[in-house]
């Protein structure tokens, strides 16, 4: 993971470069799979078991993020000359509540019954390890305009993993979509499995998606 | 016999390299091997190792080990449901009916976990593992004799899939696989893995007057007064004294298919132990475990289970059985010496203590078990380093 980040750093820095070069475009491409926050950093582990027993709730919450992350990601990215560096943990903290703060009024706003039912997780998006991870191996060295793809990136990877893991969740715990009953839908009984709707499901979902994902990109493990 | 060989030999040719089925090549080879010990033997000279005692040989022994269980399981089916019907039945009946529903449960079992097992040999192109042999008939044993057969086959799967192949096949998963798949149905289909379901009554049929279906352990844990007073009034008129200690002991009591029985487990203990397959360390700790948790909560406790006598923790649930074939199972188990001891009294002890503290998990030998295999690694490791310092110190260099 600290090679990654430090590419990262490297990567960047260079003048006059167009927003969507290829290498920018790697920094959205690369969190979707090879670098996914998720599922090879391990990274907002929590918040993946605790908000995806239903598919709703997951994609509201993806959605939350991703807004979180990119919008701070370009704040911090510009701010990133004047932050002097003892204290750059803090003023990280008090821009991404600023969003996280925005993002849950507007939730209660307008999904007042999702807000209600993601509870904290919303709140706790200020101390996501996603979050965090990438202002300080993002933002803090990079310009706005790649700090901006660079959360959306990691925002769109987190949420890819969030959507399905929610989607089988959802599916073979209470046998529904976005709350539809697909399988009485069809005429067929289905009964529900309650470990989908523990948190030890979400685990077990997530670690088969990390056992595909490396099997399909022939991953090895250092020794 | 000979028949037999001559048709494998005959379709041996197809299977290897080169033959039109070369694919299938693993999956032939286990099932040759299976009827027959391999024809390989060792050099000469050099070989430490001169017996034929291969994998499967070892899993038959945990095999022949459970057929008292198996066996009396069966008959305990009938019995538990002609007495919960309130009729008199013939011993044979009995068996017909426990192996009508028991028969079934193994067939579902061994098919989706052998299935299992062929699909990832052939795609990972390694010999089948003989590990399910036994894992296919302990999850039966483990279940209650009225399970959804549907349910047997998705839990199977369940463990074999993410509790063994996802760590590399046999010899390297972590949880100990007939008990990952009833955790599974524990946790996802409670409704018919907790409560009273495990007496067999057919749809429809209707129980004897006062007929209830409380086990042993739902009964200490609920009763206000003195637990061996509970036991003794419970089943009066349609089952009287069914839970007396010596009934208990005999299994002659409602339960999962093998676990009812103390003594058949003991037998099946004793030729473990006595083949050198299962530790006997390990069996004797975790009752020593779970008696002296007993005691001590004798002394400390305050509710009636906790004051009732250690030695009924013995025979109640599956602590016997979990004891005998899924504590000592090879793989999942502490590999010291040392850590054996560590390890099976820690079993003992979190079972007596997930029974009495814990009211959503009646019985504790599953998880105590489970998440002592978690553990098994790291006992291992304090063990293996404490060794170490004391040879240290002993080295004169």
């Amino acid at each position: 993971m600290s090679e990654t980040i430090q590419e990262a750093a490297v990567a960047v820095e260079k003048k006059s470069e167009p927003l969507f070069s290829k290498k920018n475009k790697k920094l959205i491409t690369n969190p979707l799979d090879i670098d996914n926050p998720i599922t090879v950093q391990v990274l907002g582990i929590c918040s993946a078991l605790a908000v995806t027993t239903q598919l709703k709730p997951a994609f509201i919450m993806a959605l939350s993020l991703l807004v979180v992350t990119a919008c701070s990601n370009v704040a911090i990215s510009m701010m990133r000359n004047s932050i002097p560096s003892r204290i750059r943990i803090i003023v990280q903290l008090a821009v991404v509540s600023l969003w996280v703060t925005l993002v849950n009024e507007l939730l209660k706003a307008y999904v007042y019954d999702v807000s209600k039912q993601l509870a904290v997780f919303v709140g706790l998006i200020i101390t996501n390890c996603i979050v965090m991870g990438r202002l300080e191996a993002f933002a803090m060295s990079n310009k706005p305009g790649p700090s901006f793809l660079d959360g959306l990136g990691n925002g769109l990877g987190y949420g890819l993993i969030l959507m399905a893991v929610a989607f089988f969740r959802e599916l073979l715990g209470s046998g529904a979509l976005f709350g539809f009953k697909v399988f009485e839908a069809v005429g067929f009984h289905y009964k529900g499995n309650g470990l989908m709707l523990l948190p030890a499901g979400a685990c077990v979902v997530v670690g088969v998606l990390i056992w595909l994902q490396r099997s399909f990109n022939g991953y090895r493990e250092s020794h | 016999m000979k028949f037999l060989r001559d048709t494998l030999d005959k379709l041996k040719e197809d299977f290897e390299k080169g033959g039109k089925w070369e694919k299938y090549y693993y999956a032939f080879e286990a099932l040759d091997t299976f009827a027959f010990v391999p024809n390989t033997t060792t050099a000469e000279k050099g070989a430490q190792i001169r017996d034929g005692v291969d994998m499967k040989r070892l899993m038959m022994t945990v095999i022949i080990a459970m057929i008292p269980c198996l066996l009396f399981g069966i008959y305990n089916v009938g019995q538990q449901h002609f007495l919960a019907l309130g009729q008199v039945a013939e011993f044979w009946d009995k068996v017909l009916i426990g192996a009508f529903q028991v028969v079934p449960i193994i067939i579902v079992s061994y098919a989706a976990g052998l299935g299992v097992e062929f699909a990832f040999a052939t795609f990972r192109r390694h010999p089948v593992n003989e590990g399910f042999l036994v894992s296919g008939m302990l999850i039966p044993l483990v279940m209650p004799p009225d399970i959804p057969l549907w349910q047997v086959a998705v839990a199977t799967i369940f463990a074999v899939v993410i509790g063994k192949e996802a760590f590399g096949g046999t010899g390297m998963n972590v949880l100990n696989v007939a008990l990952t798949a009833r955790a599974f149905l524990y946790f996802a289909y409670p409704v018919d893995m907790a409560g009273e379901v495990w007496t067999y009554i057919p749809e429809g049929a209707k129980a004897v007057a006062g007929y209830s279906g409380a086990t042993p352990l739902a009964i200490a844990s609920t009763t206000g007064e003195n637990a061996i007073v509970a036991f003794n009034a419970f089943g009066a008129g349609w089952a009287d004294n069914i839970y007396s200690f010596t009934n208990m002991f005999l299994g002659f009591i409602p339960g999962c298919i093998g676990e009812t029985s103390t003594l058949m487990c003991l037998i099946g203990a004793f030729v473990l132990v006595v083949t050198g397959v299962g530790s006997w360390k390990i069996i004797i700790s975790v009752f020593a475990g779970a008696y002296g948790m007993g005691l001590f909560l004798n002394l400390v406790g305050s509710t009636p289970f906790a004051m009732m006598p250690a030695h009924y923790h013995l025979v109640m649930g599956g602590l016997a059985f979990g004891a005998v074939f899924m504590a000592t199972d090879p793989v999942t188990a502490t590999q010291t010496e040392t850590g054996k001891w560590f390890y099976g009294f820690l079993i003992g002890l979190f079972t007596v203590l997930i029974r009495v503290f814990n009211p959503a998990y009646p019985e504790g030998i599953m998880l105590a078990i489970l998440l002592m295999n978690v553990f098994a690694p790291l006992i291992d490791y304090f063990v293996v380093r404490a060794n170490k310092k004391r040879r240290l110190q002993r080295a004169t260099v």
